[in-house]
């Protein structure tokens, strides 16, 4: 085999690319989540409680890939979750999957200008807009990535599978107050997450409830603890 | 400037539309004609993309070409304010030079790059930074303006499929069909960039499309859309 590399690679520089880790001051930079699943399956509601519930602890921005430009941003701005300067819509041209998959450019700028105005940050939420099963995050923008979808979809979901499904970093099954109502078995649906997922964590949700956000939340502190310490 | 063993397929990188440097989410001024009522099919997307190409696309080819070539790229940045007289396609020019930065510094790391980006740290005109670009991957002037002239066509086309349902193929045989012109821009915007030298960046070209820069305001001010521009 002919190995034509006689001299190392040029330097990369990471900036260029993305943020620098650790910053210059020497801390983590911020924990990027991304949060991907259908349309509909509560990933805004997720953000917003995530919000609502972590704000006054930690240095939270909100990133949102939406189809239709800045619907969830707006619907986050309307409840007032964060102040509108922490969040920030990315234009996708119809294609989130695109823009949080394939080509990571818009969001990373988006990032880095939420750091450099409101910053420093510890933790960034990136939603996808709703867009299909097989939508995943690239890893050179997410850290970590949730897979939301909900018991009305139907609970073939899990079984159906999907990189969402059996790769995210944690699936949320949400608003399972209305299992009952739609008949989806979430006994059936966390056997199918299970085989699909193998040790990966899967969590019940309803935001309908009071804390319903709480088994979410655990796993982004614990995710974030983790993210610190590794510095 | 010579170009070096491979330089070739690095332009078929540095046009691919997959190339991550954020064209996807712009349709070049499409999903405003096709709210206006101005565009609706193959025939249409045509006439639209050859209107473009030769005004914008020349416009763009010129600027690449004279930022592959090695001339100042912050005179050519100024160059490119001067022949951009809409606010929204000037901050959508430095979104998408930004955005093509990042992939470029990625793909063909250089010192030209990285003193372009310290310099314009929100992003150069898109294709000062493709010219810059260009150079840093081994590509000549020619493939600069080629590349240039080429995505002012590509991005229309791929979003009109996409806002239209139009049928893919006949959206590609339009490129097809347009590819002479292409070329010819491509010639065009060359000689023009070879009077740079000489008579400074005035000789570029400076064709301007007044309903795109019209289109593009209005596209900005809208509420819900699906395209960034
Ligand atoms: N009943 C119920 N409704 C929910 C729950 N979570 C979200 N919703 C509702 O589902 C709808 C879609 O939620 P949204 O967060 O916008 O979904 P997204 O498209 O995934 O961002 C909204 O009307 C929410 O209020 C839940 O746990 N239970
Ligand atoms: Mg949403």
């Amino acid at each position: 085999m002919h190995l034509d590399h006689p001299e190392t690679y040029p330097q990369r520089h990471a900036p260029a690319l993305s943020a620098p880790d650790p910053r210059p001051d020497g801390r983590r930079r911020a924990l990027r989540v991304g949060f991907g699943g259908p349309v509909g399956s509560g990933k805004t509601a997720t953000v917003a409680a995530l919000c609502r519930l972590l704000r006054d602890e930690l240095s939270i921005g909100v990133v949102t890939n939406d189809i239709y430009t800045r619907e969830d941003a707006e619907f986050l701005l309307r409840h007032a979750v964060l102040p509108p300067e922490r969040i920030s819509a990315v234009e996708t041209g119809a294609c989130p999957h695109t823009a949080i998959r394939d080509d990571i450019s818009a969001n990373l700028e988006a990032i880095e200008d939420l750091e450099e105005a409101v910053g420093p940050l510890d933790l960034v939420l990136v939603e996808s807009g709703g867009d299909n099963l097989t939508a995943t995050f690239s890893r050179g923008l997410v850290d970590a990535q949730a897979f939301v979808i909900d018991v009305a979809g139907g609970d073939k979901i899990p079984r159906k599978g999907g990189p969402g499904v059996s790769t995210a970093d944690l699936l949320v099954v949400n608003k399972t107050d209305l299992a009952p109502l739609v008949g989806a078995d979430l006994e059936v649906m966390a056997r199918d997450a299970k085989a699909q997922r193998g040790d990966l964590p899967v969590v019940f949700t309803s935001l309908a409830q009071a804390d319903g956000i709480a088994p979410v939340a655990t796993w982004v502190r614990t995710r974030l603890a983790a993210w610190t310490a590794a510095a | 400037m010579t170009t070096t063993a491979g330089a070739s397929a690095a332009l078929l990188v540095l046009a691919d539309g997959r190339f991550p440097a954020g064209g996807h989410a712009h349709s070049g001024g499409v999903e405003a004609a096709v709210r206006a009522g101005r565009l609706d099919d193959a025939a249409a997307l045509e006439r639209f993309c050859r209107g473009r190409l030769h005004t914008c696309g020349l416009v763009a080819a010129g600027l690449a070409a004279a930022a592959a070539t090695g001339h100042d790229p912050l005179a050519l940045d100024e160059a490119a304010d001067a022949r951009t007289p809409s606010p929204a396609l000037r901050a959508t020019a430095r979104k998408l030079g930004r955005q093509m930065m990042r992939a470029a510094r990625a793909a063909w790391p250089s010192a030209a790059l990285d003193d372009l980006a310290a310099a314009r740290p929100r992003g150069a005109h898109q294709p000062v930074v493709l010219g810059v670009a260009a150079a840093s991957a081994g590509l000549g002037p020619p493939d600069a303006a080629r590349a240039a002239a080429h995505e002012s066509v590509s991005g229309p086309a791929t979003a009109a499929v996409r806002l239209l349902g139009l049928d893919p193929f006949e959206a590609t045989a339009v490129l097809a069909r347009l590819a002479p012109e292409v070329d010819a821009v491509t010639a065009h915007a060359l000689r023009r960039a070879e009077r740079v030298a000489a008579e400074g960046t005035d000789a570029l070209p400076a064709a301007s499309a007044p309903l795109l820069d019209i289109l593009a305001e209005h596209h900005a001010a809208w509420p819900v859309r699906l395209f960034a521009s």
